[in-house]
């Protein structure tokens, strides 16, 4: 019950790039990509597994993570303040800096 | 066909010529009936359900969130039971709600590039432009573009905050109340609430004659 | 090599198409019927996007939004055992006769 989130809001973390053949929900556009926790927005039963009928157990934490439109995409014309906030489980994320 | 909205359907007339996946919904729906799994009366129910709700519903709640600033306090930190308080009780089973504010710094952006995620407990429907692959493929990469398409033009000074919602949440973006709306009532303010502005793509409309100057 | 569905920032130069469609019975239907079988716990969202992903790329791009609901409910319904594509095809039969 008493389990951790290992991330706060401020840190950096950095999506794991995968792509299982399992349904996942982390967009293939964001993998490889460093970005910082806004949010915990809480645990969810993960998708991966109620996706193909599983429980959905262990939930998973969901961090709202923040990102540098310029630091996405290569081409990205707005200003350098820009960001794209994308809802990404724990176990997708790895830490940046430690 | 531009003036059609969600309340509107078609009923082919009988012996029309229906689409090989429109004839498989229908053959589905028949079939589960017929075994038990559930009812015609059930579906029609959801249907009216469905049909029952529509932007308006959303727009309801940001006026009063502009309205009522503890309210709209509490709306942004628990939507869930500040919704509850003015008679929008979700139930258990609706995905988890997360209201962003615009400000003048900030203009949020929602999207669900993987499929249509969307506050349908709030807005109903999701527009067909939502689920369209342009926008699920544009959005995330050019959204001053796509906004410039819906008539807003973002100064360079606000950041632009594209939200996807990938996951449990679905986003209501609560729009900034246009200068010169002080003395419009909660329900006049209610129609400047575009369901687009909710998605974050374009700001309120204030028609001429309605702010006062 | 991305699944049809992971389309964020993938090139595309088309204009948003702003109207909206006037929905069919048969689209409102099968979104009803999603519902209802999501309220019952017989469908999962998650169940839903997963059997969307798994269609053929250039079908999942082909088809309407509805078709696509009703060829992923099509493919779980016959997985958990619920029907048969034999049966759907017998019963899509049985529906075109009765609208001649």
């Amino acid at each position: 019950m008493a389990q951790s989130n290992k991330y706060r809001t401020g840190d950096q973390v950095k999506v794991r790039v995968d792509s299982p053949s399992h349904h996942y929900r982390t967009p293939t556009y964001i993998q490889g990509k460093t970005g910082v926790v806004v949010a915990i927005c809480g645990r969810y039963r993960n998708p991966e597994s109620l996706g193909h009928g599983g429980d959905g157990m262990p939930e998973q934490l969901l961090y709202r993570v923040a990102f540098a439109q310029n630091s996405v995409w290569d081409r990205y014309q707005g200003p350098s303040g820009d960001k794209i906030l994308v809802d990404i489980y724990e176990h997708w994320l790895d830490p940046v800096g430690v | 066909m531009s003036e059609s909205h969600d309340g509107e359907h078609v009923h082919p007339e009988s012996g029309e010529e229906l689409s090989l996946y429109a004839r498989r919904a229908q053959a589905i729906e028949a079939l589960l009936v017929e075994k038990g799994v559930c009812s015609t009366g059930e579906v029609d129910r959801m249907m009216n359900m469905v049909e029952s709700r529509s932007p308006s519903d959303g727009a309801k709640v940001v006026a009063h969130a502009w309205s009522d600033p503890e309210f709209k306090a509490r709306l942004l930190a628990d939507p869930r039971s500040a919704l509850t308080e003015i008679g929008y009780s979700l139930p258990d089973t609706t995905p988890h709600l997360a209201v962003v504010e615009n400000t003048e710094q900030v203009h949020h952006m929602v999207v669900c590039t993987l499929c249509s995620c969307y506050p349908r407990a709030l807005l109903g429907r999701p527009p067909d432009w939502y689920k369209s692959f342009a926008y699920r493929s544009r959005a995330v990469v050019d959204p001053r573009g796509v906004m410039r398409e819906f008539g807003l033009e973002l100064a360079d000074s606000v950041e632009v905050q594209v939200l996807d919602s990938t996951a449990d949440l679905r986003y209501l973006v609560l729009p900034r109340r246009p200068t010169g709306t002080e003395n419009l009532s909660e329900a006049e303010l209610a129609k400047l609430v575009s369901r687009d502005c909710m998605i974050g793509v374009t700001d309120p409309h204030v028609p001429e004659g309605v702010a006062a100057s | 090599m991305p699944k049809p569905h992971d389309m964020g920032g993938e090139p595309n130069d088309e204009p948003i198409d702003q109207s909206d469609h006037q929905k069919m019975d048969w689209e409102m239907r099968a979104d009803a019927l999603h519902q209802v079988l999501g309220q019952k716990g017989i469908r999962r969202t998650d169940e839903m996007r997963r059997a969307m992903e798994s269609l053929d790329p250039d079908l999942y791009r082909s088809l309407s939004y509805y078709e696509r609901w009703t060829a992923a409910l099509e493919l779980l319904m016959v997985e958990k055992g619920f029907l048969t594509s034999d049966e759907i095809d017998r019963k899509v039969t049985q529906l075109n006769q009765g609208a001649n």
